[in-house]
């Protein structure tokens, strides 16, 4: 018994781990520093000679914080807030929608009956291809298209909504809002499932209600979906690219409205990479902090009060 | 204690029905919304290159449409519509199957193992998850540019073996229910440490690769952003890039394109058809249940 346990497979550990971090190492660490790199620099494009097969690019060298303040300041300050707005305005809905969905899924007195049909149907739209939904929602949404025409039979309003900078943008978040919450309904529903029944079932016999259950046991102990779901639409929201493009083209239309942050970083890979190096890591410290804020807020709290709460038992123990 | 019976007779039976009522409505009207666009978008499929107001049932130019789509005008325009169809195939399936069976290895290594460096190495993937894929895309064009890999399909892909919200999804599966036990059994039975990942810790993952699957799947042949990035002929385009030129294009033909985003959307359904089961009962499942 003893000799077996004196096997050691740490090494099995270190070599499961190889994959993921050679190939993060090449493409991810190494083009994050070179990007970090890159946005410190004022790379200019040269189209001069014709003897040259294709443009030239010049490294005018490094230019401190010139291509930061850019970022900060007129179009592309404008595109920050543009994502920001777009996020928020389908992220919200899509939680509390979600979440009541999840819940009433779960709910042992409610009993929704043909919930595979339900929840297959509500998951549906985030199989589909982001752009294909939008390029859709932009022919039903323009002149004459088929929701057009709803909105002008029920309304009589007859302008374009899209050509309204808050109507497009609400358009986004539609989009965005139908193609993630059957997904984040699903996650949670999952994670709800996961908990074991028995404890809705003592519950229920000391007689808590369903909304005493759901804040009461399942919101505490699907914490880390939960989590998981934040974690991937901020960063999902922050990468905002695919519907604004199809629906409002490269240009943001109208007038600049729709113009995201990562739209700028395609409209930019070329022209002048130091700013679109600077917008990448702009994104990546904002992800980074919010990141971090989420992160710290559900999960370590937590266990910081049970640590808080042993030590003080301690001290009144002793 | 007293409380607890009172509190009980509050919600009662008509508050139940009621609930019942709302929870009915919200979600027929939810589906309604989320499904009529795809209804009005098969029933365009079916109509002609104008298409103005709204049409509740199928018209008479699908063939119509089917030919021009196979047309030389389509293919000038577009480049050819059913190759791309395939490189997004190809992209998709190829990252799927990257990062589901690296994930779950990843993650394998951190639950199963002990070693000096396993929390800081679980703490970096949870950091870098927060990190999107944007924050290095400049130094990654120009990386890729620098070694000759733009235009291939290698950036696409190969990249996805590092998929660290993947890798978190998969490790809280693990925690939940994957007990240590089964791979001690494994071992007293001479099973080797790969083996027993792919024989016996694979098959004890499937709800959880069912699900990280679609979403890996469904994220790379929805990605725009990248392969618009790094492919530049027309013949390497994906269908996303189809759909921005049609988009471009400012005298175009609803119909024909309307049964493209159709053709594009039907092997997705597909392949979510046959695993939604997974996805709906599988999640929760334990393995060692009872």
């Amino acid at each position: 018994m003893k000799k077996r346990k004196s096997i050691s497979y740490a090494k099995w550990g270190y070599i499961f781990l190889i994959p993921f971090f050679l190939v993060y190492a090449v493409f991810s660490l190494y083009p994050l520093i070179s990007t970090f790199v890159t946005s410190f620099m004022d790379i200019t494009v040269d189209q001069g000679f014709i003897s040259f097969s294709g443009e030239q690019e010049v490294n005018n060298g490094f230019c401190g914080l010139q291509n930061y303040t850019a970022v900060f300041t007129g179009e592309i300050g404008r595109s920050f807030y543009n994502t920001a707005v777009m996020w928020l305005l389908g992220f919200i809905p899509q939680i509390i929608i979600s979440l009541l969905l999840a819940a009433w899924f779960t709910d042992l007195r409610l009993k929704i009956k043909a919930q595979g049909f339900f929840k297959a149907l509500i998951y549906l739209p985030n199989i589909l291809m982001a752009s294909a939904v939008s390029y859709l929602f932009y022919g039903l949404f323009s002149q004459g298209g088929g929701i057009w025409t709803i909105i002008n039979d029920i309304t009589g309003y007859e302008g374009v909504l899209l050509d309204n900078a808050w109507g497009a943008r609400s358009i986004v978040a539609l989009i965005n809002f139908l193609l993630w919450y059957g997904n984040t309904t699903i996650l949670l529903m999952a994670a709800i499932m996961g908990v074991d029944t028995s404890l809705y079932e003592s519950a229920q016999i000391d007689g808590a209600n369903s909304s005493q259950m759901f804040w009461k046991i399942t919101m505490p102990l699907i914490r880390p979906i939960l989590l998981y779901v934040l974690i991937t639409s901020l960063i999902g929201g922050i990468q905002m690219y695919d519907v604004p493009t199809l629906l409002a083209t490269s240009t943001g239309y109208p007038g600049q409205s729709l113009l995201t942050l990562v739209m700028q970083i395609q409209n930019r890979k070329d022209a002048s990479p130091g700013i679109a190096s600077a917008i990448c890591i702009v994104i990546f410290i904002v992800t980074a902090i919010l990141g971090g804020i989420i992160f710290y807020v559900t999960e370590d709290r937590s266990d910081k009060r049970l640590a808080r709460k042993r030590k003080k038992s301690a001290k009144e123990a002793v | 204690m007293s409380d607890a019976p009172k509190i009980k007779q509050s919600t009662g039976k008509g508050s139940l029905l009621a609930r019942r009522i709302i929870a009915y409505t919200v979600l027929v009207v939810l589906i309604v919304i989320s499904l009529l666009p795809f209804y009005l978008l098969i029933i365009n499929a079916t109509r002609g290159r104008v298409q103005a107001g709204i049409r509740w049932y199928p018209d008479q130019y699908l063939l119509d449409n089917f030919r021009n789509l196979f047309s030389a005008t389509t293919q000038n325009n577009f480049g050819n519509v059913f190759r791309a169809l395939g490189n997004s195939f190809i992209v998709a399936a190829g990252s799927c199957v990257l990062t589901v069976y690296f994930s779950a290895l990843t993650a394998y290594a951190i639950h199963a193992y002990d070693f000096k460096l396993k929390k800081i190495a679980h703490t970096f993937i949870l950091l870098i998850m927060m990190v999107p894929t944007q924050a290095s895309a400049i130094g990654f064009y120009r990386f890729m540019n620098d070694l000759g890999l733009t235009d291939t399909y290698i950036p696409l892909i190969v990249p996805a073996v590092a998929a660290p919200a993947t890798y978190f999804f998969m490790i809280q599966y693990m925690k939940s229910s994957l007990p240590l036990e089964i791979i001690e059994a494994a071992r007293i039975d001479g099973c080797g440490e790969f083996k027993t990942f792919n024989r016996i810790i694979i098959p004890i993952m499937k709800p959880a690769f069912a699900v990280q699957a679609i979403f890996s799947f469904v994220a790379s042949w929805n990605n725009f952003f990248m392969p618009q990035m790094i492919l530049s002929s027309k013949e390497k385009y994906t269908i996303p890039i189809v759909l921005s030129l049609m988009r471009a294009e400012t005298r175009i033909d609803y119909g024909v394109i309307n049964l493209y985003i159709v053709i594009a959307v039907i092997p997705v359904i597909l392949i979510y058809l046959c695993l939604s089961k997974f996805i709906i009962r599988g999640i929760a499942l334990g393995s060692v249940k009872g």
